[in-house]
């Protein structure tokens, strides 16, 4: 009887293992456990065993048993977890990991600091100033006077109080940090939030970040400008990029100018995003105006200087193929999660 | 503005392409934004920065011929048959033209008519399609007659959207058979001017900056008037008043006299209509022609109605109008008036808005007989003022005068005027030009020290170059030993003094030499002192603290609605900055609540996210409470204070095959996340408080202090407004912090605790208290009175239940001792355990409870 029971036992492992599928386990478990098993008349039958034999026998039937349903219990949560395998060390490697809460910094902030990173190498420190400004600082000292044409350049953002509007670009800057260092010599980037009265659309907002660079000192000279700026676009995009310099006015520089660099995206060949010129406008610079020079206490005589600005929400498009600006802060996770 | 090459090369030899003509205007600042190719061959292959348009005009297929007889169609009332000599042969055409119509019944035409012929095969726009599609001619029957070719109009030929009739040339064109394209082909060169350039608003200012770029000779135009001394005139010339020279520098007027007002000749019309005016008689024509060509806009006056309103002999006054004074413009408009409008009147009232738009009343009819061509200089602020009180952005002349015209044009422009005018209307001058000239216009005089061009560029331009690229734009230049001195051109309004005036030469130099001639250098200049950047930096680590505890950043407008932050804090947080021009009520104020800000992003992400944990940092505004209305704009600037606000909603978990629980975010994953922030920046003087904030749910809100300045609240928002916004699903927690202050706070540095090599004792320890009284409580008084053998202070359990009362709670610790300088016994342990059993009894009744 012990001896049947014994091999009852081995022959029900042995054919648990052998199992490779939930219905092969399932079919298993109704031969070796179900109602109909040899193992359920055992017990079913004990009181038809002699008086002495019975507690022995029925101690280890009941043994037998629960050692067969946790054998069972086990083997079907290693199937369950990793259908395809036979061995019950494996797992499935491909099922996902523990979902983990990943944080990340938004985008711009991302471009960003890559864009603090390469000036810092170029000696430019960062130098923040306020975003809600005084008419003067915004236009009258960087040589826009009220009512000139140039003023048209800029649609502003008025607060209710006379005077104070929401900065238009970050070369407010400008003056701060040329009051804050005259008369040493400067060399600075301006990142900060900038505002313009527009509609929003795919192409225009309501606000975006500005990052202006400005170096003065005895002997700065716009050939310096393009040999700093074409360095930082091989920084920022790749080492064979290409720049190219267009003549442009900006009242606060002169002479003034517009850099293109070569379309990275299609290496200069054109594609839709460079309208197929093969090129991208990517910053305004110039050499910094002497009325701007003395506003900040400089003599123009004696010191140069050149300044520059542009946007990371553009470089940031650009790169990542960003199609509509209104992504920036429109903050839907589902854009955010794929920085 | 748009500039026809065919118009250009009346000014000067161009031998380029045009577009490579459009990229070497571009880089010179001149922006060519699109090329409208009309009849010239195309560029294959469009590298250049500017968009091109148009189409092509075969010459083989396209060419001038001539109507000699019309006839009615048989079969048509509004259709007829001419008969076309193209050089070739003679070709039947039908066609339902208007301008042939009147023809009908014609027969043989006295004088052939000169039109544009397209051959059988030729590629045309569809005349009746509106996207500029292009069809093949080929043979096709109209009611019973064969067709195989057609005249063209201009729409036909990509010259106008016009498609009511076909072009009539003038009776001069070329002959029969001679290409369209060599007939009037053209390329417009669209250009973008930046406010700097307001001398180049002309076909001869774009013509001179070719010159200088391609180093060729400008031909300017002929502006001499030819006096008829024969006749004697039937008028005297008015009499000219300025009120204010500051505004009006200058006047000038001239009079023809018996001249026909009429259409202008077609290649008149053709040149307006490609520049983008729309042509209305041969009187309006060439004043809009030579304002075109040289800069100056110019006015033209029925002097028969000046005379009419003067009864005799008018007399021009210029002032500023009345206020509320009337005047119905020439656009029939009936416009008021205010004291900053400039007017040219008479005796009998205002003519005109000076600069921008005529009167209606003394408008050029085709009755008129007697014309006064005035040319005049405006105060360019007062104009653009005018431009925007009228709503007249559109004026041609008022964009001119608004963004500065000199007034050295005036009488040149004029006498260019009314002498083409005199010619093409057959009239006669019989009075010389009055000019009133009460500010002379001076022009500015630089020294330019040769080496200021290699201190500013980088580069030293050859002095000869230097000076033919000054004298080709017309500058005055003597050469001096190591200088040059410079006198601006008559026409420039933009060219300073001083350091101003050797910016601007410098940069006219840079320009035409080209950007691309100048060297890249790096900076060799001495490099500044370093500065401390100390606040940003802790930000910056604030930032990465914040992303490393699983928060996603956002970065929101920095507009926003009172009526958002009343509804997120549940208490008015105004006054605010307000904007004077919203653009929408939704962005009509500059923030003072972050949090509001960082709750709207998560409204607006709910609906697609399991699990929302952001953050931002970034300004509020805070207005100055400044009572004084004479105070500085500066001394009225807000204060911009740096906040950090972090939201948190949703599932705890994301859902995954090994979590599907349903639990959400609580009060402790934030609790964990300021505990985490507060442990990261190494601030350790700091308490959290309960409070009240009517933002957050009644005991759930809790307030953070360091150093025991209140730093902002955190917990379990209020239900009633984040329902509002959405978010029903969990309860939304979110943290409010002046960043600012906690930047104050962070130690620039801190010091580590050594590791002790001994081994601890590490033991759990379960203490009963009153409900009333904090965790913290109990916590820092085990953490004091263990002192510096207790390393460390694990809550582990917080229990309530029959067994140990009501109103209690039974707190569980585990306790690590451990010595920096020995092996620590059991027996040192149950000191320290009964030292803090006893001070906690006595200080909150706490009892030990049996495990
Ligand atoms: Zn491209």
């Amino acid at each position: 009887m012990i001896e049947k029971l014994e091999k009852l036992n081995s022959i029900a492992i042995s054919e648990l293992y052998k199992t490779s599928d939930i219905n092969a386990i399932n079919l298993w478990h109704t031969k070796h456990l179900g109602k109909k098993s040899h193992l359920m008349a055992y017990l079913r039958n004990l009181g038809q065993l002699p008086a002495q034999d019975r507690p022995k026998v029925g101690k280890l039937a009941n043994e037998i048993r629960y050692k067969l349903e946790n054998a069972y219990d086990e083997h079907k949560n290693t199937l369950v977890s990793q259908p395809t395998t036979t061995n019950k060390n494996s797992i499935d490697i491909t099922l996902p990991g523990r979902p983990i809460n990943r944080g990340r910094l938004h985008i711009t902030n991302i471009v960003l600091r890559k864009i603090y990173s390469i000036w810092a190498d170029m000696g430019f420190q960062i130098y923040k100033s306020r975003e809600i400004e005084t008419d003067e600082l915004n236009f009258e000292l960087l040589n826009i006077p009220k009512h000139h044409p140039a003023r048209d350049m800029w649609d502003t953002f008025h607060t209710n109080t006379p005077g104070v509007i929401l900065r238009t670009h970050t070369s407010p800057g400008q003056i701060h940090a040329m009051r804050t260092y005259c008369p040493n010599p400067i060399r600075v980037i301006l990142p900060g939030m900038c505002f313009r009265y527009e509609q929003i659309t795919a192409r225009s907002e309501i606000q975006f970040n500005q990052v202006e660079g400005l170096a003065i000192g005895t002997n700065i000279r716009f050939s310096d400008l393009k040999g700093t700026l074409s360095t930082f676009a091989q920084r920022i995009f790749n080492k064979n990029t290409k720049t190219r310099f267009r003549a442009s006015h900006f009242p606060f520089t002169e002479p003034s100018a517009e850099m293109d660099v070569e379309c990275f995206l299609c290496s200069g060949k054109g594609c839709g995003v460079c309208k197929n010129t093969g090129w991208l406008e990517i910053l305004g610079c110039g050499m910094v105006h002497p009325t701007v020079l003395s506003n900040g206490g400089y003599d123009p005589n004696k010191h140069t200087g050149f300044a520059f600005g542009m946007g990371p929400e553009r470089i940031a498009m650009l790169k990542y193929g960003i199609d509509d600006i209104r992504y920036f802060w429109g903050n839907d996770l589902r854009f955010l999660e794929q920085f | 503005m748009k500039a026809p090459l065919s118009w250009l090369k009346e000014y000067i030899d161009i031998n380029i392409d045009p577009h490579a003509l459009a990229d070497l205007l571009t880089f010179a600042g001149l922006e060519v934004e699109a090329i409208h190719y009309m009849g010239m061959s195309m560029p294959t292959q469009n590298k250049s920065h500017t968009k091109i348009t148009g189409m092509e005009w075969d010459p083989e297929y396209i060419v001038l011929a001539e109507i000699t007889k019309i006839e009615a169609h048989p079969n048509a009332d509004r259709l007829v048959l001419a008969e076309v000599f193209d050089g070739q042969g003679i070709h039947p055409v039908i066609t339902g033209a208007p301008n042939l119509l009147l023809y009908k019944e014609t027969g043989t035409v006295e004088t052939p008519i000169k039109i544009a012929y397209a051959r059988e095969g030729a590629t045309l726009y569809d005349g009746y399609s509106d996207d500029h599609k292009t069809t093949t001619l080929s043979r096709k029957t109209i009611r019973g007659l064969e067709s195989y070719s057609m005249i063209c109009s201009e729409k036909e030929l990509g010259i106008s959207e016009e498609h009511e009739g076909i072009i009539v040339f003038d009776t001069n064109a070329p002959k029969p058979g001679t290409p369209l394209v060599d007939y009037i082909g053209d390329a417009i060169f669209d250009i973008s001017l930046t406010p700097n350039m307001s001398h180049n608003t002309s076909i001869l200012g774009i013509a001179r900056e070719i010159g200088a770029l391609t180093n060729t000779k400008l031909r300017p135009p002929v502006t001499d008037i030819k006096i008829d001394q024969s006749k004697k005139s039937t008028f005297e010339m008015p009499s000219i008043k300025i009120v204010d020279p500051a505004l009006n520098s200058r006047f000038t007027a001239t009079l023809i006299e018996n001249i026909t007002v009429r259409p202008s000749p077609y290649w008149l019309q053709l040149r307006l209509k490609i520049s983008g005016m729309r042509p209305i008689n041969n009187v309006v024509d060439v004043t809009n022609y030579v304002m075109l060509e040289m800069g100056q806009p110019l006015h033209a006056f029925d002097y028969d109605v000046l005379s009419e309103r003067a009864k005799n002999t008018p007399a021009i006054t210029t002032r500023l109008a009345k206020n509320k004074e009337q005047l119905t413009s020439l656009d029939g408009v009936e416009r008021t008036l205010n004291t900053s409008t400039l007017l040219v009147t008479d005796n009998a009232g205002p003519l005109s808005i000076a600069g921008i738009i005529g009167g209606l009343k003394s408008e050029v009819t085709n009755n008129t007989s007697n014309v006064l061509i005035e040319a005049a200089s405006w105060d360019m602020i007062n104009i653009r003022k005018t431009i925007v009180d009228q709503q007249l952005q559109t004026s041609q002349a008022g964009y001119r005068f608004s963004r500065g015209v000199s007034p050295a044009l005036a009488l040149n422009t004029n006498q260019r005027a009314s002498e083409m005018l005199r010619i093409m209307g057959k009239g006669s001058i019989l009075h010389n030009t009055k000019d009133v000239y009460p500010i002379k216009h001076t022009t500015n005089k630089i020294n330019l020290p040769i080496g200021e061009i290699n201190r500013s560029l980088g580069i030293q331009i050859p002095t000869k170059e230097a000076i033919r690229i000054l004298e080709s734009l017309e500058f005055h230049v003597t050469k001096e030993k190591d200088s040059l001195q410079i006198t601006a051109p008559d026409h420039r309004l933009d060219v300073g003094t001083k350091e101003t005036g050797i910016a601007d030469i410098i940069e006219e130099l840079a320009r035409i030499w080209g950007f691309d001639n100048i060297p890249e250098t790096q900076l060799d200049d001495l490099s500044p002192k370093q500065h401390n950047n100390i606040n940003l930096e802790k930000e910056e680590l604030l930032r990465d603290l914040l992303v490393t505890l699983g928060l996603q950043e956002i970065v929101s407008y920095r507009l926003s609605s009172a009526k958002l932050e009343q509804l997120v804090c549940c208490e008015d947080t105004g006054p605010h900055i307000t904007l004077a021009n919203p653009i929408t009520p939704e962005r009509s104020i500059m923030r003072k609540s972050l949090m509001a800000s960082t709750l709207a992003c998560a409204s607006e992400n709910c609906r697609h996210q399991q699990r929302i944990s952001i953050f931002e940092i970034g300004p509020v505004y805070i207005p100055k409470n400044t009572t004084d209305n004479n105070a500085s704009s500066d001394e009225a600037l807000p204060t911009e204070v740096l906040r950090l606000s972090i939201v948190l909603y949703g599932k705890n978990e994301q859902l995954s095959w090994i979590n599907n629980s349903d639990k959400s975010m609580d009060y402790f994953v934030l609790k964990g996340i300021v505990d985490e922030i507060l442990n990261g920046i190494h601030i350790s003087d700091y308490s959290i408080e309960p409070d009240n904030h009517p933002a957050f749910q009644t005991g759930a809100t809790a307030l953070l202090l360091i150093k025991e300045k209140p730093i902002g609240h955190f917990g379990i928002l209020n239900s009633k407004s984040t329902s509002k916004l959405g978010l029903k699903d969990h309860s939304t927690l979110a943290a409010d912090f002046n960043l600012s202050a906690i930047i104050e706070f962070m130690p620039n540095r801190h010091t580590i605790k050594p590791v002790s090599k001994f081994p601890p004792v590490i033991e759990d320890i379960a203490l009963i208290v009153d409900e009333n009284i904090n965790s913290n409580q109990i916590t820092s008084l085990i953490a004091k009175t263990g002192g510096s053998i207790l390393k460390n202070t694990q809550l582990f359990d917080v229990f309530r239940g029959e067994q140990i009362g009501e109103h209690k709670k039974s707190l569980g610790y585990r306790l690590t001792y451990q010595s920096d300088s020995k092996t620590l016994t059991d027996k040192d342990a149950a000191k320290l355990r009964n030292k803090i059993v006893k001070t906690a009894k006595k200080l909150y009744g706490a009892q030990i409870r049996d495990s």
